[in-house]
């Protein structure tokens, strides 16, 4: 049905960046995929539109409450992220590898993740709770100057296993209702579920302001909200689960622009 | 298999919500993907069937389905085939088995199984997000899965 296809249309930011919003898929996703699609390209003309221009984008008054924390000095240590970063334009490309191998942990880590061992490690400040206020508003800002580079996670050596774990999630069909996110965002991407326009559930876009709920939403978030969509219990922002169905996910977008914060319904 | 209750006194002091000819979500018989025997005991209402496959808090099958007698329900999904001209594609009893558990007619199916309460991985409670408890039940219970069917079946193109 042509109403509901994904629209043909190009995002250029404030004039000057050019977002890849389609693109042929990874590799790794050639046996079910031939191309992979922001989920901008599923949103109104009038959302898309709000995206263009970080003057009209509500997701980045978020990303200015941000650079405050990014200066503000806190913790026992008596530094802000500024004192060893220097601006925030010197994290340009870094949540484009995100989430990756950390060897020093010894695990995946998420950029919320990475933020926080700064935080309790080299700051002596407390961790920010996940997906929310100061983790979601640093991401958005990290996310920001990353714009229009290419989402590029490494899926092989030891971040591997986790990529696996997450790759079994997305395909398991759990809840009640027994639908696994390919049943929505692989399958019937373009058609209509009830009043929702199904997209492939990308993440290039994240953190994304929503106007339903008008502030910032992580993707551990939306994943939640999904998961209880198919009348499942769900896993919670910040775990292991959701780590790594992160890091699939962003897989899968891999060659897409970085977009976030975009902005959604 | 038909769990039937002797008597009219023992039913009145069960605890469950079982009626007597009701069969139980663990007890359908299937036959290729069909299901003869009313889940029930009863014949459906078709003019309830028609307000559960249109609500979005019972059967919500226009989440999925098209139906152009219900065009006074906004926003009809697109994911399984219109269900126009249905009781003249299905018998009934193919129509009860579709409704009941579509994965048995269609393998791996996306249509979620509306009479069953086995064998899900994670069950939440309705969509709270949380485990399901003692309070966990069939999507849909066996009068209303006759109530929708007695809607299908009036379905012709
Ligand atoms: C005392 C020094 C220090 C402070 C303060 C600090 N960081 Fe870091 N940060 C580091 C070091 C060192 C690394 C490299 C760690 C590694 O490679 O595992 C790092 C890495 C990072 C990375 C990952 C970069 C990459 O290329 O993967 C991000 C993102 C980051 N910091 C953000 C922040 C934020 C946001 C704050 C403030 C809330 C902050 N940092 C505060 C020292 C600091
Ligand atoms: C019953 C259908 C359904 C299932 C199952 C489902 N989703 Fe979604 N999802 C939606 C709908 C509807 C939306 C909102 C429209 C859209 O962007 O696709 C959405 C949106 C999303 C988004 C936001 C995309 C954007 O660009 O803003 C992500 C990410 C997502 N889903 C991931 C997932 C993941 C991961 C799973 C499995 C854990 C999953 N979804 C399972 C229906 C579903
Ligand atoms: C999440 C999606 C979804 C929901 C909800 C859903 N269905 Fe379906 N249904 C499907 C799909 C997909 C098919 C196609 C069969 C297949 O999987 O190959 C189907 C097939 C059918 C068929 C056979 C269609 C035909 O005419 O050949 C009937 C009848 C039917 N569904 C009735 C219902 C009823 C009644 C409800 C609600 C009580 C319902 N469905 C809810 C997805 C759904």
């Amino acid at each position: 049905v042509a109403f509901a296809d994904p629209v043909d249309d190009t995002l250029v930011l404030n004039e000057e960046t050019e977002i890849v919003t389609r693109t042929a898929a990874p590799d790794h996703l050639s046996d079910s995929l031939d191309e992979v699609m922001s989920g901008w390209l599923f949103r109104g003309k009038e959302t898309r539109a709000m995206q263009a221009d970080d003057f009209d984008n509500p997701g980045m008054i978020f990303v200015e409450q941000a650079m405050d924390s990014w200066n503000a000095v806190d913790g026992s240590e008596g530094k802000s992220c500024a004192s060893c970063h220097d601006g925030l334009e010197t994290m340009a490309g870094v949540k484009a590898t995100y989430p990756k191998w950390d060897e020093a942990a010894g695990k995946v880590q998420t950029l919320q993740m990475q933020v926080n061992e700064c935080r309790t490690e080299r700051m002596g400040a407390e961790a920010w709770p996940y997906d929310k206020g100061n983790a979601i508003n640093m991401e958005a800002a990290l996310s920001s100057v990353s714009r229009g580079l290419p989402v590029n996670v490494a899926i092989d050596g030891p971040a591997k296993e986790t990529w696996e774990q997450g790759k079994d999630m997305y395909y398991t069909r759990t809840g009640q209702l027994e639908l696994s996110c390919a049943n929505c965002h692989e399958d019937n991407y373009g058609n209509m579920i009830r009043a929702d326009h199904l997209s492939q559930g990308q993440i290039n876009g994240f953190p994304v302001y929503r106007l339903k709920n008008t502030k910032l939403n992580g993707s551990h978030s939306r994943f939640k909200g999904c998961i209880r969509d198919t009348r499942a219990e769900t896993y919670k922002p910040g775990s292991p689960e959701f780590i790594a169905l992160e890091l699939y996910v962003t897989s899968r977008g891999n060659g897409l622009s970085v977009e976030g914060p975009s902005i959604r319904n | 298999m038909k769990i039937s209750l002797t008597g009219a006194v023992f039913g009145a002091v069960m605890a469950s919500a079982v009626y007597a000819g009701e069969v139980l979500p663990t007890a359908v018989a299937f036959t290729d993907g069909a299901v003869e025997q009313s889940l029930s005991g009863m014949p459906g209402d078709a003019a309830n069937g028609r307000l559960i496959v249109g609500d979005k808090k019972k059967g919500n099958c226009v989440a999925c389905h098209q139906v152009s007698d219900l065009a006074d329900v906004p926003f009809q999904g697109e994911i399984g085939p219109p269900l126009d001209g249905a009781g003249e594609r299905w018998s009934e009893a193919e129509l009860r088995g579709i409704v009941a558990n579509a994965k048995i007619m269609f393998e791996d199916s996306m249509m979620p199984s509306f009479y069953k309460t086995e064998g899900f991985i994670r069950p939440g409670k309705a969509y709270t997000g949380k485990a399901a408890d003692d309070t966990f039940g069939p999507l849909l219970g066996a009068q209303q899965i006759e109530d929708v069917v007695a809607y299908l079946t009036t379905l012709k193109e």
